[in-house]
């Protein structure tokens, strides 16, 4: 009976090394190990055996169930990994063929680049602050300073919508500054981001519409230095670290002093090219401080406050900053233009 | 306006050796004169030396070129080939060697020409970038040299090619050849035979003669006939041309550098000036900026006129100022026994160098005046003042005149004119009048300097279509102070060219001088605007250096008198920015002096229109920006109602263009012109958002402003459902539920049967659908394009709060499908809602996923199939529950729409 056994034990080994696949694992077991399997079948001889040899056999039994289930569990298992294994390679994909798209908008190139604006000044405390376009020609010109002989009250440069010059578009978005000075309690810090519009004709650099930033303070004991100190920062956010500038002096009515701030061309490092035109700076922002006058004029005494403000034109900034070589394409609105952003 | 680096050497010691170009330009622009550009001269032409003209022979294998040898002093003697016949032995010329590179952009190679070595070129004026205002005497006169007739028609020429000295040509001209020609200060001196025994010797301003030629003679005058005497065209005799080789009026040593005769030896910065500066227009106020910037001493100069002419200028001319408000000031001098003539090379070349032109002496003068002072001044041929008497007055209804450009010019009763007793003679301050323009026999010049209205002037001039000179410097108001100083300078000058006498005597009608202004310099205040600590001295010091002088009796707060050429200073603030300017605007510190700390961050509204702008872009759509202002037209292309208030709109009185005329009140017009656009430039499918503004006129004249989002899109995968998909997501992602779609087949621009109006709580905030194809049409496209318009003001104000967290379920739910058939024309919109009703609270959620027609489904029905969700809060639903909740939605649908279950 042990040699019957030895012989089950050798042979279903065997079985179970070879077998491969799952299901006849399984016929293996019900095989050798089923209720009517084969160690059953020499298991129901015992009754011939002495009791001595009983529970010996009884145990040897016992021994083999065991090691035999052991080999099949063992077996399922190196089964179940190559099967996956199997299913892996079966799985394996040309990972260089294209995504699913997904399509996703694009914002308009020049509001990425007044946005990259608003968050700097947002996180230097300013508000943003939005005006009409239709405005009177007493907040575009009058109250900031401009004389009725100016040349920019031609009718030649401004769009009017009264033959009295009464009503026009403005031309600029620094009769935010009257407004603000108007209705906002005092300290005031705000930019006023909009639409302009001058009298000339579309071409590669002009158009009737285009956009401007203001910004301005308000504040007791501001000063030049406070203009500088804001400026260079603004400047370093959005053209780099290091970017050197200058303060050049200006002419802007509502402001005195008035500047130019110009960064050092990166292009060549100020030594002169095309891209600054051989100047070897580029002229980013007009600037100054808040005419005293028109301080007066807004009903704030300009001897105890003082301000700065400072404008400046958003489509000359995204063109710089995309390379992009024509204005019309900012206003013509082409897929193909507008998905590169 | 261009400053000569060489003539500001008259005013400061400033070599270009010791302050270079860049540095220049650097200092310059930081102090407040901003250089746009720097000309350097001298890298514009190189390798042109003198050469004297050795010898010239016809060239051995062309009709009309000369080989010439030339002798250029040290360099050596050069062959080159020319095929100008102006040039003669002896002449100097301009030799560009072999690696020379000219103004025009030519570089010199030395060559063969038809087989002859030419080891470089002659020049021109032109090819040196020079005209003959430039060098008036090298202005050549063309002989018409009868070998080089080309007869227009071959078959009837006008001369014979066999004809001989003698011939006659017509009247008194006849044939006659060349026996010898030599140079003469004027032109040359020849001798012709024409058949006599004797030879005929007479002079010619002409200089393409050479030995052997044939000419034309005259021989009543005894000149040789040019083309004009001939009436023959250019193109009959195409090498007798009033162009050559500049020969040099003067005596140069050959081999020398030509640059600095050339003017080729400057440096010409161009400063943008700003308008609040018009006294830095002219070279005494560029030095005067650049003497403080680079701490130099002014030379300033004091014009002496000897005036010895004779005579009383009061007794020879009556001036009346009829309008003191537009001319302030009339300053006027006179000259007599006027030799007009070229102004003296040094003049010439400084005018050159601001980028004028030289015409003549007394010309020359007044520009060279208005250069150096700034004051425009004008030349009167005084014989042409009709009368004697010079009237400054406004122009008579119908009056023109001719001005100096040769344009006859209507005048309106606007424009200030300078008039004699019964004409304008003169557009005041713009330009002169040809009747009384300086020409070669005037003999009495009237010089006017005076004094205008700036904003009237630039009225005029921009009226008249003419800015000139003199019109861009008075339009930004000028200093009435400077008239006698230039009417002084220009009559000095006159006197120093001798071009004429200076009469005795000046005119100066100055009816109300302007004040001084006086201000108080307060160096507080000036410190607490520019951020800095300087003293009361520093900043006189500043001040006094450009003019401006102190009273200082009270030192701590000195009276500063304002020089008249500074009326764009009135006010402390601008003491402070001239004093900020050189006490550099660089050297201001930088720093955060102030500044309560304020919280900044985007208002509610700026947060609602990133979201939209957030959620668009997340849907596919990119942002376009369209112009506010439209077509009047365009309302008839979205087909408005003849009698909509939306074609009320704000128009612009002078509009670029028709195109560009009224301000939007429908953004709709905006978005149909980006697709089209995009659609024609097959583009195959296009997602866009905008969000902009509109513009509707208010009664105090200007305009409510409202912002709307606008979606618009076509393409292939392009439907009603997707743009409603969209308006959908939107609304969700604002937090604003409860929308209702409705039906809308009256809006005139969108497909009848595809457009919805969105309706939140019973008030319309947009509308959505397919463009209707006749709006389209007006267009000029035929594809199908999708559409939305939401206000985003209503957006903004729907929109929903911040969310309040609800438990998540914990019951399981029950799910049914159900179909029914009902009339087709149910909208499926109002079945949902009556499911909803139904449904009652247990009812989660309602969606429809079939429509169907067709077989099977009786003509005239439809198809209807919704999956119903439901479950409890407070248990698992039971299928009784989920079967009774079926039977009520069932009931209803039959009730409302006479649907029955399929």
């Amino acid at each position: 009976m042990r040699e019957m056994m030895q012989n089950m034990r050798e042979a279903a080994l065997k079985a179970i090394l070879e077998s491969e696949d799952v299901d006849s694992l399984e016929s293996l077991r019900v095989r050798y190990l089923g209720k009517k399997g084969e160690l059953t079948g020499i298991l129901r001889q015992m009754g011939k055996l002495s009791a001595e040899e009983r529970p010996r056999m009884g145990q040897l039994a016992n021994q083999l169930r065991a090691e035999l289930e052991t080999a099949l569990e063992q077996r399922r298992a190196a089964l179940k990994e190559a099967l996956l294994e199997a299913r892996l390679r079966e799985e394996a994909l040309d990972v260089t063929l294209p995504g699913t798209p997904a399509v996703l908008g694009h914002k308009h190139p020049m509001y990425n680049v007044l946005d990259q604006i608003k968050s700097i000044f947002l996180s230097m405390g300013f508000e943003i602050v939005d005006g009409p376009e239709v405005e009177l020609a007493e907040y575009n010109f009058t109250k900031l300073n401009i004389e009725e002989s100016h040349p920019s009250r031609d009718w030649t440069d401004t769009f009017y919508f009264t033959p009295d010059s009464r009503v026009l578009l403005r031309t600029q978005t620094s009769p935010m500054q009257i407004h603000a000075m108007e209705t906002k309690p005092l300290p005031i810090r705000m930019i006023a981001p909009g639409r302009v519009y001058r009298k000339d004709e579309v071409d590669a650099t002009h158009s009737p519409m285009f956009h401007q930033i203001e910004g301005m303070v308000i504040d007791k004991g501001v000063t030049m230095s406070d203009l500088k100190a804001t400026l260079n920062l603004v400047v370093e956010k959005i053209y780099g670290k290091g970017t050197v500038t200058r303060f050049r002096p200006h002419h802007f009515p509502f402001t005195e002093p008035s500047c130019e701030l110009d960064i050092q061309c990166h292009k060549c490092g100020g030594r002169g090219c095309p891209t600054c035109k051989g100047e070897g700076w580029i002229e980013v922002l007009g600037a100054g401080m808040v005419h005293p006058k028109v301080l007066a004029g807004c009903g704030i005494d300009p001897d105890v406050y003082s301000g700065w403000a400072f404008g400046m034109g958003l489509e000359r900034l995204a063109m710089g900053e995309y390379k992009i070589t024509d204005l019309r394409l900012i206003f013509e609105n082409d897929v193909r233009f507008l998905e590169q952003f | 306006m261009k400053l000569s680096r060489k003539w500001l050497n008259e005013f400061i010691d400033l070599p270009i050796t010791e302050v270079g170009d860049r540095a220049f330009a650097e200092a310059m622009s930081v102090s407040g004169s901003k250089v746009e550009a720097t000309d350097d001269l001298t890298r514009s032409i190189s390798g042109v030396i003198c050469a004297r003209v050795l010898s010239l022979e016809k060239h051995p294998d062309s009709d009309h070129m000369f080989v010439a040898q030339l002798d250029a002093g040290p360099h050596g003697v050069y062959q080159v080939v020319t095929g100008a016949w102006n040039v003669h032995q002896g002449d100097l010329v301009p030799l560009a060697v072999d690696g020379a590179h000219l103004p025009n952009g030519m570089a010199i190679r030395s060559g063969r020409l038809r087989g002859v070595e030419s080891q470089g070129m002659l020049c021109s004026l032109k090819e040196l970038n020079l005209t003959t205002h430039d060098f008036p005497e090298a202005e050549i006169t063309a002989a018409a040299v009868l070998q080089d007739y080309h007869p227009l028609n071959p078959d009837k020429p006008s001369i014979s090619s066999a004809i001989a000295p003698g011939d006659k040509i017509f009247g008194p001209v006849v044939a006659a050849r060349v026996n010898a020609a030599i140079r003469s200060p004027r032109g040359m001196i020849v001798d012709l035979f024409s058949g006599d025994a004797e030879p005929l010797r007479v002079g010619t301003p002409c200089t393409n003669l050479h030995t052997g030629d044939l000419v034309a003679l005259n021989t009543k005058s005894g000149t040789v006939c040019t083309l004009a005497d001939l009436r023959a065209e250019q193109a009959e005799f195409p090498h007798c041309i009033p162009d050559g080789i500049f020969v040099f009026p003067v005596e140069l040593t050959p081999g020398a550098e030509l640059s600095a005769f050339l003017g080729y030896d400057d440096h010409i910065v161009d400063f943008e000036i700003t308008p609040n500066r018009p006294d830095c227009l002219c070279m005494l106020g560029l030095a005067r900026e650049a003497a403080v910037t680079f701490s130099k001493p002014l030379h300033l100069h004091t014009p002496v006129v000897r005036a010895d002419a004779g005579g009383e200028i009061g007794d020879l001319v009556k001036i009346t100022i009829e309008e003191p408000s537009l001319c302030r000031r009339y300053t006027a001098r006179m000259v007599k026994n006027v030799k007009i003539a070229p102004s003296p090379a040094w003049m010439r070349e400084r005018i050159r160098a601001a980028g004028m032109r030289p015409i003549n002496n007394l010309v020359d003068i007044t520009n060279y005046v208005m250069l150096e002072y700034g004051q425009p001044m004008h030349a009167f041929d005084f014989s042409c003042v009709k009368n004697a008497e010079i009237r400054v007055r406004l122009a008579k209804p119908g009056e023109s005149i001719k001005t100096l450009d040769g344009t006859d010019r209507p005048l309106s009763t606007s424009m200030l004119c300078i008039c004699d007793t019964d004409r304008p003679v003169g557009v005041a301050g713009v330009m002169g009048g040809e009747n009384s323009e300086i020409v070669g026999d005037t003999a009495m010049v009237l010089f006017e300097s005076a004094n205008f209205d700036g904003a009237s002037i630039r009225r005029t001039a921009t009226a008249l279509g003419m800015r000139t000179d003199a019109s861009s410097r008075y339009e930004k108001g000028l200093d009435p102070e400077n008239t006698l100083k230039a009417v002084q300078r220009a009559c000095e000058l006159v006197e120093l060219l001798g071009a004429g006498e200076v009469v005795e005597g000046i005119i100066d009608a100055y009816p109300s001088p302007v004040p001084e202004t006086v201000l108080h310099l307060d160096p507080e205040k000036i410190n607490r605007l520019l951020g800095t600590d300087l003293t009361v001295p520093a900043m006189l010091k500043i001040l006094q250096d450009l003019g401006f002088s102190a009273d200082t009796a009270t030192p701590d707060n000195p009276i500063i008198h304002v020089p008249s050429w500074r009326a764009d200073v009135v006010h402390y603030s601008d003491l402070a920015e001239e004093v900020a300017r050189f006490y550099g605007y660089n050297n201001i510190p930088t720093r955060f002096t102030s500044g309560a700390a304020s919280a900044g961050g985007f208002s509610p509204e700026q947060q609602c229109e990133n979201r939209v702008g957030e959620v668009c872009r997340s849907l596919g759509m990119d942002e376009i920006i369209t112009y506010s202002f439209i077509s009047p037209s365009a309302y008839d292309r979205i087909r408005l109602p003849a009698d909509s208030p939306l074609r009320n709109s704000l128009k612009i009185l002078n509009p670029l263009g028709e195109d560009t005329s009224v301000m939007r009140t429908t953004i709709l017009p905006s978005m149909l012109e980006i697709l089209t656009r995009n659609y024609n430039y097959r583009n195959p499918s296009a997602n866009f958002y905008e969000i902009g503004r509109t513009y509707h006129p208010r009664p105090d004249g200007l305009a409510d402003e409202p912002k709307t989002l606008s979606l618009g899109a076509y393409g292939p995968n392009m439907n009603f459902y997707k743009v409603k998909g969209w308006a959908e997501t939107i609304l969700s992602s604002l937090g604003i539920s409860g929308a209702r779609f409705v039906a809308d087949a009256e809006n005139p621009s969108y497909h009848p049967g595809r457009c919805a109006d969105i309706l939140v709580s019973g008030e319309t905030i947009g509308v959505l659908g397919q463009i209707h194809p006749r709006v389209m049409r007006n267009y000029s496209s035929d594809f199908e394009a999708f559409c939305a318009q939401l206000s985003f003001d209503a957006l903004f104000r729907l929109r929903g709060a911040t969310p309040v967290f609800k438990p998540l379920p914990r019951f399981p739910a029950v799910s049914r499908d159900i179909a029914v058939v009902c009339p087709a024309e149910v909208p499926a919109g109002d079945m949902v809602e009556v499911i909803k009703k139904a449904g009652g609270m247990k009812l989660v959620e309602c969606r429809v996923f079939d429509v169907y027609q067709g077989h099977h489904i009786e003509a005239g029905k439809k198809s209807v199939a919704f999956s119903l969700s439901m479950r409890s809060d407070d248990g698992t639903l039971t299928d009784a529950d989920a079967d009774e909740i079926v039977k009520n939605v069932l009931k209803a649908l039959k009730e409302s729409f006479s649907a029955e279950i399929r």
